[in-house]
């Protein structure tokens, strides 16, 4: 057995090595053929996407439908990178003073029962998700408060007005769950036949479910991309249990799991197997935090909440925690290395954030006995699931403890949990994490603001609210760049609403004869597997 | 005979009908619901009105003394209606699941059943040797390893081995095929969990073989059976073991019972889909309907087999049979 | 103040008794199950790591060390350390404790409540008989796994709230034995005439049914000690037992067992062993307990 650092070195080696390996085989030309079977860790309650929130839902059915526009496949890590999918040229600048988007769409394009798609079923489509009728649910309907309405000028044309610019727009459009519905399924059918019907205009098509078990696609014929996808079909079989998802791959039961990997698993097939697995790997668009209850004294005193995230070592914790978790890296309220994400040099000077923990430990007992709590008891709730909310709450725990915090950690099954950090909300702190799919750092730090319909922690605040309506409408990188640094060091450092812990760490073992997939900052994104190929 | 049967099947009735309360209560004491669950839960940040028109769809909105009235009506006319997570029947999501389970309980009691008569009578029979002994440490070991460590062990090795002999490693399948559609991936799937579960099942059986046949040897007529001069063999066969075999099939069946939905954690470890993974998913989902129907399922497999059992023993004893 | 023909009454019904002195059966059952007193060492031995635990061990079975996270056994680390640096050999020790403690209670609150509902149920017969039995059928055919959820979403999790769930499944599975036996004491005659005597309930349940399930009871409860430390594991497996950063057998399964099977398998080996050998140990003792009392197993 190699020693932790030995074993560090050897993972790093690792990933570099068939990173870059990965790299250089995308230039090989795709085979066509094959049958990809994947396992998903979760169950989907439904087809319809417009209303389901799980990645159980986009792994085995994203294939079988189009999108508008998507973030581009082979280029995930960059944030503003989006392609047409449906819509032909490249992403439309708005007009009339960044209030119109005009998307022209593709010729030629099918539904899998023969019906030809026009731009008629994007806005029906778009009708659904963001006016619908009552009783239809629409999950994501708030992102599209800029949209005003809809028009279709002609079959090939669609109009989207908005009610002020806003540059979460084109993030918002390019969301996976915005699947192309047929205007004609919706009229004959009704709102509701797409949650146990599939009829899309993806590059697979939908051949069967068997629920609990798995779901079978194959290829469409008459795919508008010319030459795809490679694939013959493909299997998404469900695999609840990451031992049996790690131990298919292991066996060739399953090529490819497209969520992630804690890191000690990597390890293990990669000494299993060697060169027949290749590792991806990538931040995750996904951050933990601790979030105080300001509604349960003390912790209304922002000395308290600035103790709490003095004496969290973040750059220490992540060098542990990233060996046995799937967390990393350490950052503020913006996804890591995002343009508009700070530096190590602006996050050393928030609280917390300190390079010398020893300084951030005696300022957080000074704070807390200045508040009168040197020795604070905290009620913290934790959710009941491993990776990585127990190992960072286990850990968070024991950080407190070396000021001299008494944390006794709740941990409780999903359902009950989020009743008492929504409804009961009997809670000092609890476990809190922000996850998105598209990368929109404007909307993504809504999170942070006492105002937020996520936000748990029970305050009011003014002048971050202030702050952040003025960034919302900002066109000026420089300046929308100041103002989010204002806003990150008052919601971290100033007032401790939210404590961020690390940001999530995506990593994918995969049997090396798949090909043509790119690891996204998102288990979302990326997933039509239009451009994947099995090299066999 | 018959107004004794009448009874017992009247009986089921108030067992079935307290199960179903106690759920229905018991779920809706849980904090939670299924439409945070389902939004929420992902991570997003979901307008609380969206979860809202979820509920109401669902009809958990309602006030509990209707849901509670619905859920009595459903009861008496046999339709629970549909399952609050995927909006499908019930019966549909059961009976999909139903097979798969069936099949592995029907195999884990062959395996069980195998191992546990000899074995029980071999210890009984060589009582306090040390075949008795061997016996009786196998069987106690088949209870006191933990059946998931056990299933997780196997898969393992199986992985290792077969690497280490053919280079290649192999698992079991983790999709479920019927067998009559194709028996080698069926079988090759469901014999592991089949016997990890078998193992532990056939302890309690073993056990109960052998204090059964101790039992029926030292009765009167066995002592007659050696007097006449019958060989020993024939004295166990002919004799001892048809009358111990009563107690030996109740255990059987009782646990045969408990096999139905109760393998949680085997499907866990072996990705079956069957119904114990269907509860936990319920439960956690908090799909009230569903987990309604699976323990009205459960709980009536559980009464059924019992009713047979007590059937066997009733026309076993003439003062019943013959009232 | 008893009369000469009450007191003539009650030697015959003790005579009727199975009447041996604990020594009696202590003395005989070692003779003839040495099986039996191994399995008692086994438990004398998890009984010793419990209480001694400080003493056996310099570390804190809590505290992370992230210094030493996944240590192999050996260099000062018995059987190597956890994902958060803890000593395992460590958190066995202090997991004996807690695997006592919730298999003692469980069983003892199990059983007794058991016997009582039991020997009610068979004493008093009629309604209370029926509407007992039916109680017991609904607890019995119950779903350990909702019961168990369920006891943790609504109570919370913890060692208290863990003993709860695993004790309910006992109380009918005791309720249920202990009945059918007190009910062949009851249709003995003697019962009838105690009560034509005048004896009142209670002296007549404690002093002539409850010694006869006895046996019964006490081999329950030993065998209920065991499951009660499976069911602790099992429930801890799917994330309902006791949580961290308590030391249990159980929750030590659960972070290690499948993450690390293969990196580290000491983590997931030695709690597997431990949970293995103490249920052993304790059904090994039971089996004897019960092939001493119960004269029918007695070799010939």
């Amino acid at each position: 057995m190699l020693k932790s650092t030995g074993r560090l070195a050897l993972a790093a080696a690792v990933g570099f090595g068939l990173a870059a390996g990965a790299g250089a085989a995308d230039a090989q030309t795709p085979k066509k053929g094959g049958i990809l079977t994947y396992v998903v860790a979760s169950d989907l309650p439904s087809f319809d996407a417009h209303q389901e929130t799980t990645f159980g839902v986009i792994h085995p059915l994203a294939p079988m439908y189009s999108l508008l526009i998507r973030v581009n496949p082979a280029n995930p890590a960059d944030p503003t990178d989006f392609e047409c999918d449906l819509c032909v040229g490249s992403v439309p600048e708005p007009t009339d003073g960044g209030k119109k988007y005009t998307f022209k769409i593709r010729k030629g394009v099918k539904f899998h029962d023969g019906t030809p798609l026009t731009a008629h079923d994007v806005k029906a489509t778009y009708q659904k998700i963001i006016f619908p009728p009552e009783g239809i649910p629409s999950t994501r309907k708030a992102f599209y408060r800029a949209v005003d309405n809809i028009e279709v000028p002609d079959d090939e044309t669609v109009v989207f007005n908005l009610k002020f610019p806003s540059a979460a727009f084109i993030p918002a459009m390019a969301s996976p769950f915005n699947f192309v519905y047929s205007k004609k399924d919706l009229d004959e059918h009704g709102l509701e036949w797409h949650k146990k019907n599939v009829n899309g205009s993806g590059p697979f098509k939908f051949v069967q479910y068997q629920p609990g078990a798995f779901v079978e696609g194959v290829r469409n014929e008459d795919f508008y991309m010319e030459g795809r996808p490679y694939l013959d079909g493909f299997r998404s079989i469900i695999a609840p249990k990451m031992a049996v998802r790690l131990q298919a791959i292991r066996g060739d039961r399953a090529a490819i799991e497209f969520r992630g990997f804690p890191p000690k698993a990597r390890d293990d097939l990669v000494k299993a197997l060697g060169d027949q697995i290749t590792v991806q790997e990538s931040d995750w668009n996904c951050v933990l935090l601790s979030t105080p209850n300001q509604e349960s004294k003390p912790f209304d005193d922002k000395r308290i909440r600035q103790a709490l995230t003095l004496a969290t070592d973040r750059w220490g914790g992540s060098e542990y925690l990233s060996q046995i978790a799937i967390v990393k890296t350490v950052g503020g309220v913006v996804f890591p290395n995002h343009p508009l994400a700070a530096t190590k040099e602006e996050l050393h000077k928030l609280k917390g954030f300190y390079p010398d923990m020893k300084k951030s430990q005696d300022e957080a007992k000074a704070l807390l006995a200045e508040a009168g709590h040197p020795a604070l008891k905290v009620n913290f709730s934790n959710r009941g699931v491993d990776q990585p909310y127990k190992i960072v709450g286990t850990w968070l725990v024991d950080q407190w403890r070396r000021v001299g915090i008494e944390a006794s950690q709740r941990v409780q099954p999903s359902g009950p949990f989020y009743d008492t950090l929504r409804k009961k909300k009997d809670f000092d702190v609890s476990i809190d994490f922000n996850c998105q799919s598209v990368i929109n750092p404007i909307a993504d730090i809504s999170k942070f603001l006492g105002s937020a319909g996520s936000n748990y922690a029970n305050f009011e605040d003014k002048e971050l609210e202030d702050i952040y309506a003025k960034l919302e409408r900002e066109a000026d990188q420089t300046k929308l760049r100041e103002l989010i640094r204002q806003f990150e060091t008052r919601a971290l450092s100033d007032e401790a609403n939210g404590i961020v812990t690390l940001w999530w760490y995506k990593i994918n073992p995969h049997r090396s004869y798949v090909k043509g997939w790119k690891i996204a900052p998102s288990h979302y994104l990326g997933q039509q597997l239009d451009t994947v190929w099995l090299d066999k | 005979m018959s107004k004794y049967i009448l009874k017992r099947v009247v009986l089921m009735i108030p067992t079935l009908l307290g199960a179903g309360i106690l759920v229905f209560f018991l779920m809706r004491l849980i904090p939670g619901d299924i439409c945070e669950l389902r939004y929420v839960a992902t991570g997003f940040a979901v307008d609380q009105e969206q979860i809202d028109i979820c509920r109401k769809n669902i009809g958990i909105d309602r006030p509990v003394i209707i849901q509670f009235a619905d859920f009595m009506f459903g009861f008496f006319t046999f339709d629970p209606g549909p399952s609050m997570w995927t909006d499908k029947p019930v019966m549909e999501e059961i009976g999909l699941r139903f097979q798969l389970s069936l099949q592995v309980a029907i195999m884990a009691t062959i395996v069980a059943t195998i191992i546990a008569i000899p074995l029980g009578a071999i210890s009984a029979i060589k009582q306090d040797t040390w075949l008795d002994y061997a016996v009786r440490l196998f069987s106690i070991a088949g209870i006191a390893i933990p059946s998931f460590w056990l299933g997780i062990m196997i898969i393992l090795g199986l992985l290792i081995i077969t690497q280490e002999v053919t280079g290649i490693p192999w698992m079991p399948p983790i999709q479920y095929k019927p067998i009559w559609e194709d028996p080698i991936h069926n079988l090759s799937q469901l014999i592991w969990p089949a016997v990890a579960t078998g193992y532990r099942y056939s302890a309690v059986a073993t056990r109960m073989t052998r204090s059964a046949l101790l039992e029926v040897l030292r009765e009167d007529y066995i002592r007659t059976a050696r007097a006449k001069g019958l060989i020993e063999k024939v004295v166990i066969n002919r004799h001892a073991l048809k009358n111990a075999m009563l107690p030996v099939v109740t255990i059987i069946g009782i646990e045969f019972a408990f096999l139905m939905g109760g393998l949680v954690v085997t499907e866990q470890v072996f990705n079956l889909n069957g119904l114990g993974k269907l509860f936990v998913d319920s439960v956690t989902n908090h799909d009230y309907t569903m987990v309604q129907s699976l323990v009205m399922l459960v709980v009536l497999i559980f009464v059924v087999v019992n009713f047979l059992i007590d059937l066997c023993y009733a026309w076993l004893d003439p003062r019943i049979r013959y009232s | 103040m008893t009369t000469p023909s009450e007191t003539a009454v009650e030697a015959q019904v003790e005579d009727l008794q199975v009447k041996a002195s604990f020594w009696q059966s202590a003395k005989r059952m070692a003779r003839k199950q040495p099986v039996g007193v191994a399995g008692l060492m086994v438990v004398i031995l998890m009984i010793i790591a419990a209480i001694f635990a400080p003493v056996l061990t310099p570390y804190d079975p809590v505290i992370n060390s992230y210094e030493y996270i996944l240590t192999p056994p050996g260099e000062g680390f018995l059987l190597g350390t956890d994902q958060f640096g803890r000593d395992i050999f460590t958190r066995i020790l202090y997991g004996a404790r807690t695997a006592l403690f919730v298999g003692f209670v469980a069983a003892a609150v199990g059983s007794i409540s058991g016997l009582v509902l039991g020997v009610g149920s068979a004493y008093f017969g009629g309604i209370v008989d029926l509407v007992l039995q039916r109680v017991m059928d609904v607890f019995m055919a119950f779903p350990l796994i909702i019961l168990a959820l369920a006891v943790v979403a609504i109570l919370g999790t913890g060692t208290q709230n863990v003993i709860i769930a695993i004790t309910i499944p006992f109380i009918p599975q005791c309720a249920r034995v202990v009945r059918s036996n007190a009910l062949a004491i009851r249709e003995i005659p003697y019962v009838d005439a105690a009560r034509a005597l005048g004896f009142g309930h209670m002296r007549i349940i404690l002093r002539h049914m409850a010694p006869n399930v006895m046996a019964p009871f006490l081999i329950l409860f030993t065998a209920f000690v065991g499951q009660a430390i499976l069911l602790e594991a099992s429930l801890s497996y799917l994330g309902l037992g006791v949580q961290e950063p308590t030391p249990a057998w159980g929750l030590m399964l659960q972070g290690g067992a499948e993450e690390y099977a293969e990196s580290a398998p000491w983590v997931a080996i030695w709690p597997g062993i431990a949970i293995s050998l103490a249920v052993f140990g304790f059904n090994l003792f039971g089996d004897a307990v019960r092939d001493t009392l119960d004269p029918r197993l007695r070799s010939r």
